[in-house]
């Protein structure tokens, strides 16, 4: 029987089976950030243990930090001190780390991967559900808790079940405007928040074989939303074109041969899966959430639905009555207070990249506050480089420092109570981004349009409600 | 880790599908560096009003018990084991869910608080009974896999040798890692 690119990276990180029990795998990459490791650190001192691998070990502050002011210290005394505790951390361990402006902080599920840290067949971890955003380059890659870090720290390996595996394909071409967020949250509004529990999933077929490596991110990135321990497309020339020239990454001879493995990677053809979806890629539009988990979501210009996959009926009319939208209302053309675009689901260049193309040449609402966000300081300079900053000061848009921003509520960067938020990240929870806001999920092209008209738009509505306001004013 | 083989309690019934880790113990919690003194704000903004008095009609402020009984996909969203250190720091030392998300579950066996999966039918039961009587007797068996409501309406559980025995004996997977560190080293050998 064949084997799946899962199984393939799997099965050569294997250390030891444990009889009616879980497998020990060897870890290749452990990221580290300030939220999920103090408590691992302190208790491994407790054991008398010491970091067993500091040169597998990368870590950055990304989750408490501001986005403003970064050369001041850190106004939170709590955060400032989560920090602090990081840096001693990884200092006394050895433990490469890119502290707050570091020209290689950012982001760790963006860093990683720019950075040429995580390659390709790898197995990575790390204290954070997101880490499945690795799994774009060909890799195991799962979030994991606290004790886990420790195990990590401890022993470089951790002790797992193997998961099922689920192929996912997507045949066919995507429609005009329909970006890789929309992709995900279709595939999530089709399966719900549970419909990969205890799976890791294969991406396959035409959309995820012509997707931009950043754009395979962003799919694999929300995995751990339909409930898969994560996420991987199989590594092919996409892969390898973009860990080329990377940092961290094998150079010259040392790359080809790494490329050749990796080249070995693919899945078997008769490889077997616990779990196969299919869908099409033309039934794929622009998406939008309207309620408070990400399977909660629709085509932007279609109508609020009645149910959701996995969602009990009482459930779901709390959901709603949470976001204030109602079953056979509309989600386009509704007013929202702010839109976040950044995180480590949409906080890329190509995310900003198209924002700009949309915005260019028109002027952010006054009625919205807007927080861009780039992703890490490489992002945050590629953008002033390719003149993005300059396009997006110039429709009236701040550009803020890197770091996880609005998306989790954790630093400065909170959607007030009883506000709605239009956000590129990835969760739509209850209180997700601020106790009492409400978060509306999409990508970044949505996300421009709203910026501009200041209720949710598709960008070919922006010229639309230009022409609109001209007639209204004279 | 605290050792553990039987567990009797009354329940607390939380009857919902989906309880994201958000809900558990909101993000703004997460600042501290110790694992210490989460329960207080467990569920905190479901438990507590706006201007922090408790919410009357919340569960927790109206029932006491050491295992929680919720729907399906318990614990979905975020990695944060300071879900898991909320559930067990309150007294909760089980959560009986018809499924439970991957990363949550290993959180939870973790810290000792055991994660109890049961068929659809089975809760469904379950809930009726506490329904009924708010005070029924909810028996959980490790060593047998075995949970009981009222000592009649009962099922298996799933939980692997090695995890339950872990979990009776209180060692956890850092103390068995500890113990096998030759075999790592021999792999890293073989691989670098």
């Amino acid at each position: 029987m064949g084997k799946t690119t899962f199984d393939k990276i799997w099965d050569s990180h294997v250390v030891k089976r444990i009889v009616d029990g879980p497998e020990v795998i060897y870890i290749d990459r452990h990221l580290v950030h300030e939220v999920t490791s103090p408590q691992a650190f302190t208790d491994l001192r407790k054991r008398g243990l010491k970091v067993r691998r500091p040169d597998r070990t990368f870590a950055v502050c990304d989750h408490n930090t501001p986005t403003h002011d970064q050369d001041k210290p850190i106004a939170d005394p709590v955060s400032a001190e989560a920090v602090k505790v990081l840096y001693d951390n990884t200092q006394e361990s050895g433990i490469k780390y890119f502290p707050l402006g570091d020209p290689a902080n950012g982001i760790m599920h963006v860093v990683g991967p720019e950075q040429g840290i995580v390659l390709c067949g790898q197995t990575v971890v790390c204290g954070d559900s997101h880490t499945s955003t690795h799994g774009a380059l060909g890799n195991i890659a799962f979030g994991i808790g606290t004790s886990e870090v420790e195990m990590v720290l401890a022993s470089q390996c951790i002790l797992q079940t193997k998961p099922k595996q689920a192929r996912l394909e997507i045949d066919g071409k995507l429609g005009e405007g329909v970006c890789p967020k929309d992709v995900i949250l279709y595939i999530i509004s089709k399966l719900g928040t549970n419909g990969c529990t205890g799976h890791f999933v294969e991406y396959c077929g035409d959309v995820f074989r012509n997707m931009s490596m950043e754009g395979r991110m962003t799919v694999c990135n929300m995995s751990i939303e339909m409930g898969a321990r994560g996420g991987l497309v199989a590594p092919d020339e996409t892969t390898f074109e973009y860990i080329k020239g990377r940092d961290y990454a094998p150079r010259g001879a040392e790359l080809e041969r790494c490329i050749e493995t990796w080249r070995g990677l693919r899945s078997d053809p008769d490889a077997c899966y616990d779990a196969e979806f299919k869908f099409d890629a033309a039934d794929i539009k622009p998406m939008v959430t309207y309620g408070t988990n990400p399977g909660m979501g629709m085509a932007a210009d279609g109508t609020i639905p009645s149910s959701a996959v996995g969602c009990q009926p009482s459930d779901f009319k709390a959901a709603l009555a949470y976001t204030g939208v109602k079953p056979g209302g509309k989600m386009l053309g509704r007013k929202v207070d702010y839109v976040f675009v950044g995180s480590c689901t949409n906080g890329r260049m190509e995310d900003f990249r198209l924002f700009a193309s949309i915005v260019k040449g028109h002027r952010k609402s006054d009625d919205v506050t807007v927080w861009i966000v780039p992703g890490s300081k490489r992002v945050e300079r590629a953008m002033e480089d390719e003149g993005i900053s300059g396009t997006l000061r110039e429709a009236g848009f701040e550009i803020r420092q890197p770091g996880c921003s609005a998306c989790l509520a954790m630093n400065d960067d909170k959607i007030p109570a009883g506000k709605k938020c239009l956000s590129t990240s990835n969760r739509n929870f209850v209180g997700r981004q601020g106790t009492g806001s409400v978060t509306f999920l999409a990508g970044p092209a949505i996300a421009a349009a709203t910026a501009i008209n200041g209720y949710i738009s598709l960008p070919k509505e922006i010229a639309n409600v230009w022409n609109h306001e001209k007639d209204n004013n004279h | 880790m605290r050792k553990t083989t039987i567990i009797e309690s009354t329940g607390v019934l939380l009857d919902r599908n989906n309880v994201d880790t958000d809900q558990i113990i909101p993000a703004r919690f997460l600042k501290t560096t110790s694992r210490d003194a989460f329960g207080k704000n467990l569920f905190c903004d479901w438990r507590y009003d706006a201007d922090g008095s408790p919410n009357p009609d919340f569960v927790l402020n109206n029932r006491k018990g050491d295992i929680l009984v919720a729907g399906a996909n318990f614990g979905c969203g975020s990695s944060r084991e300071h879900a898991a250190w909320a559930l067990a720091d309150y007294g909760f030392k089980a959560v009986v869910a018809t499924s439970f998300a991957d990363i949550f579950r290993n959180n939870a066996l973790n810290n000792g608080l055991l994660p109890v999966q049961v068929p659809a039918d089975f809760l469904m039961e379950t809930v009726a009974r506490m329904n009924a009587n708010p005070d029924v007797k909810i028996t959980i068996n490790l060593e047998d896999r075995t949970i009981c409501v009222a000592g009649a309406w009962c099922t298996h559980f799933a939980i692997s040798n090695y995890k339950r025995e872990c979990m009776m004996k209180g060692f956890d997977d850092i103390d068995w890692l500890a113990s096998n560190s030759s075999e790592i080293e021999k792999y890293e050998t073989n691989h670098e």
